[in-house]
């Protein structure tokens, strides 16, 4: 008896055991449904500025660099080694061989310099076939892309500018095949020609867009046969897809229907924390919130904790600097304004305002991962705002309404955010609050400037190393604390939910996921 | 009859000279910059009107809409801002989605709307016309996103009887030849596909089919009940005829025209695109590009959208037109002159 117990927990161990260690021997094959909010703009990510473009182009378009996997350092793609002139002012990058685009053209200097200069050479033929978007993130400081041989490239700037690698690394900045570019024209986006582990195969517009592994891919090839990434708008259908199982993946669900995930077995959870922040801006142009003082006493009347707790059913951290802790150069050592009600009004009265004043509070139209209930936030603040003496009122307008009038200054408080793709600290400072960007239409809607701020991070573009730009990045920290143009708010995290089935998932802070490793159970 | 159906098409061009300056200035008063749009939260003041110069924005409006008009002479309604895609492009894709499922609501809510209409009308104040009248009032109150979602929770996620989004399966291999997938499965003789995408359309066309169905079920029996009550259905009666004669062949073709004009006036609208609808069960139609394209503020893409809903509206009515005509002799006469 005892035997036969014996034997049956080894024969049961042996079945066991294979299929444990199969679970984790990646299969091969399978269609990947990936669920999502809406349809991709365009594919040619040269012309994208939205997430769900980024999404499809990703799988199918390289770089010459690309982020690392569990960080926001550049690792080689498409370019294998590159250097940068002693001047600063001119990057050679040195390009695989032996790659080949999904039409058969194969990858050179060419390539490159195509792809790079029908962005920013306004006289090349095929500038007039796009809509190139933020040349300010991606090429807009080269000047001069250069063919020096078959796999060398060079590129030119007119001043030393150091984040250029991060931007290369953006989903701004893809390599295509010149032959498609040529044969599509502007039809391009429809009909993305890259290097990457799975070919374009066929785009229903609004419904799907298929993609399938490219079996001559140089690196890694990829488990799954295909992927279809499915527009399904209706939040609650998409989440019914999941459960349905008609899709594997479901982006972008609300708090409600991630708890609900959570508490079923069938679904895989992965959390991560976004480079994205989401603030209240005070038009420092304005005659009252010109004054420092209230500024901090609007920082200090405000509960970040009891907002993440309500609005982002706890899935964010109170932010303090404009950038979020997980990337480099953030400065730890800065203590927020905590949440003091007597302290607010004793600056108010400081600033001559025992009274409070009346102002107006902006809330956005739209939901966005850094700011998922803007008008419930909103409602929020303008409590906190009561209880010191300030009377806001909330202004609402449609989206492009809202980002007209603020990029004008037409507020006084607003709020916005922003999900930092290159994880460069300038790409926040510069963007949103150097003075060069408070002019309308303006990026920095705080319209806050300050010299010493803006100086050292005109400086920093032009230093090399991140350990030598470091410092100067710590120190405008100190200066946007202590100014306080913003009240920071919040950085969100961000969740992806998937049938267990799937491996290896990836869920990068910046959205630029490529598929490539992700593995299906039969 | 054909000076007829070639007056109103005349009148056609008025209509959509005098939409296509009607949309074009309230797109253009209404505010929101589509360049700012386009490139979202960060954009440098460069960036914007560089592509204010590029999408032409940056010139008068009244040599926007000369170069708009000249265009449209030519059969050219724009590039999408959005998309870069032609307009007509866009949207003729969409249009075939919206037409499949807008066929396929209007013969369910007026096959069914018409019967029960008519039952209910022979048979007043039984309790199928209490019901069915009830019915009607639900439906018409009734919000379209709840009962998609209901239906769609029950029938696929629950039972799992009935596919619950998209025209057919995700990543079915589909050669399109006209775009309409019913159509498509039939020309290439694939009955699998003919079955899927009749399948995948039950769901929303019901849902979409609720709201004309009581609409024409009311008129129906409103219509029904004013014709029963006139001398020609006791005449008919009394010559001896059966009683589905009297009913079907004297009483519901005069009784037809007020029921053609509401579902001529549905149906129309209902190829502009439902929006509910569209987005509940992921249908790639006309509906939500609209809303899209209007929100983003691509000027050429909403002023497509709009021109070609006034030629489906006249051509929708011209059509219930010519069904008067047909209907009632009497209108042949009116229409000649």
């Amino acid at each position: 008896m005892k035997r036969g117990k014996l034997l049956f927990v080894i024969f049961m161990g042996l079945m066991v055991i294979p299929s444990l260690v199969l679970a984790q021997t990646p299969v091969k094959g399978g269609t990947l449904t990936w669920g999502r909010g809406g349809d991709s703009v365009t594919l040619d990510l040269a012309q994208a500025t939205d997430g769900e473009s980024i999404k499809g182009g990703i799988q199918v378009l390289e770089n010459l660099v690309i982020f690392k996997k569990d960080s926001m350092d550049v690792e080689p793609q498409l370019a294998t080694s590159w250097e940068v002139s002693k001047d600063g002012l001119v990057w050679t990058f040195k390009l695989r061989k032996g790659v080949k685009f999904h039409d058969g053209t194969p990858f050179n200097a060419n390539a490159v310099k195509v792809s790079f200069d029908r962005v920013i050479d306004k006289n090349h033929p095929f500038y007039k076939y796009g809509t190139w978007r933020y040349p300010a993130l991606g090429l807009g400081p080269v000047k001069e892309v250069k063919v020096i041989d078959e796999y060398t490239v060079t590129l030119r700037t007119e001043k030393p500018y150091a984040p250029l690698v991060a931007n290369l690394a953006l989903w701004l900045c893809p390599i295509l095949s010149p032959a498609a570019i040529e044969k599509y024209k502007e039809d391009i986006g429809r009909n993305p020609v890259g290097t990457g582990p799975f070919k374009f195969v066929k785009w229903i517009k609004d419904d799907q867009i298929i993609v399938e592994r490219n079996d001559d891919y140089w690196g890694q090839k990829s488990h799954l046969d295909r992927i279809i990434l499915k527009s399904i708008p209706e939040v609650s259908a998409r989440f019914m897809a999941l459960q349905s199982g008609a899709v594997d993946i479901a982006d972008d669900l609300d708090p409600d229907s991630i708890q609900m995930a959570k508490a079923n077995p069938n679904f895989k959870i992965i959390e991560r924390p976004s480079v994205n922040i989401g603030y209240l801006a005070m038009n420092t142009k304005k005659p009252i919130l010109s004054n420092k003082l209230v500024r901090q006493a609007i920082s200090h009347a405000i509960d970040k904790q009891t907002i993440i707790n309500t609005i982002f059913r706890g899935l964010a951290i109170p932010a303090l600097n404009p950038f979020p802790p997980s990337m480099w150069g953030y400065n730890f050592k800065i203590k927020d304004y905590e949440y003091n009600v007597q302290k607010a009004k004793d600056l108010l009265a400081k600033a001559g305002y025992p009274k409070g004043f009346d102002t107006e509070l902006w809330a956005m139209p739209v939901s966005r991962a850094y700011m998922p209930e803007p008008v419930k936030t909103a409602e929020l603040i303008q409590g906190y705002l009561a209880t010191v003496g300030i009377n806001a009122k909330i202004v609402r307008y449609e989206w492009g309404v809202y980002l007209d009038k603020t990029a004008k200054g037409e507020h006084d408080l607003c709020m916005l955010g922003w999900l930092g793709g290159n994880a460069d600290p300038d790409n926040f400072l510069y963007g949103l609050l150097h003075s060069d960007n408070a002019k309308p239409p303006a990026a920095n809607i705080a319209f806050w400037e300050n010299a010493e701020f803006g100086k050292l991070v005109k400086e920093a573009q032009t230093i090399f190393g991140k350990e030598k730009r470091a410092p100067y990045y710590l120190k405008t920290q100190e200066i946007f604390h202590e100014e306080a143009p913003w009240v920071p708010l919040a950085h969100s995290t961000i969740v992806r939910i998937y049938n267990k089935k799937l491996h290896d998932v990836p869920l990068r802070p910046n959205g630029l996921n490529s598929f490539q490793m992700i593995w299906k159970e039969k | 009859m054909a000076r007829f159906i070639s007056r109103r098409l005349f009148h056609l061009i008025f209509i959509l000279i005098g939409v296509s300056i009607l949309v074009f200035l309230m797109l253009r008063l209404i505010p929101g910059d589509p360049a700012h749009l386009l490139v979202g939260e960060l954009a440098s003041p460069q960036d914007i009107a560089r592509i204010r110069e590029k999408l032409g924005l940056d010139s008068s409006y009244v040599y926007q809409y000369f170069i708009y008009a000249s265009n449209l002479l030519k059969g050219d309604m724009g590039t999408s801002i959005r998309s870069n895609v032609p307009v007509s492009q866009e949207i003729f894709v969409r249009f075939l989605a919206t037409v499949e499922l807008s066929i396929a609501a209007m013969l369910i809510s007026s096959l069914i709307g018409i019967l029960a209409g008519v039952i209910s009308s022979v048979r007043q104040y039984s309790i199928f016309d209490y019901f069915s009248m009830m019915m009607a009032l639900v439906g018409i109150s009734m919000p379209i996103f709840w009962l998609g979602l209901m239906l769609m929770y029950l029938f696929s996620v629950k039972w799992g009887i009935l596919p619950m989004m998209g025209r057919f399966t995700m990543g079915l291999d589909y050669h399109v030849i006209s775009g309409l997938v019913m159509l498509d499965s039939l020309l290439s003789g694939d009955i699998q596909l003919f079955f899927n995408s009749v399948k995948h359309l039950i769901l929303p066309a019901f849902t979409l089919a609720t709201i004309p169905m009581a609409i024409i079920a009311r008129m129906t029996r409103s219509s029904m009940l004013e014709v029963m009550s006139k001398d020609y259905i006791r005449t008919a009666r009394a010559k001896g005829l059966s009683r589905g004669t009297v009913i079907f062949r004297h009483a519901l073709k005069n009784a037809f025209l007020p029921i053609i004009t509401v579902i001529g006036l549905n149906f129309g609208l209902l190829l502009g695109g439902a929006v509910l609808t569209e987005t509940i069960f992921s249908w790639p139609g006309l509906g939500r590009y609209v809303v899209d394209s209007l929100s983003a503020r691509d000027y050429p893409a909403v002023q497509g959208c709009i021109l070609f809903f006034a030629v489906i509206m006249v051509i929708v009515n011209l059509t219930v037109d010519i069904f008067y005509l047909y209907l009632d002799p009497r209108l042949r006469i009116d229409g000649k002159g």
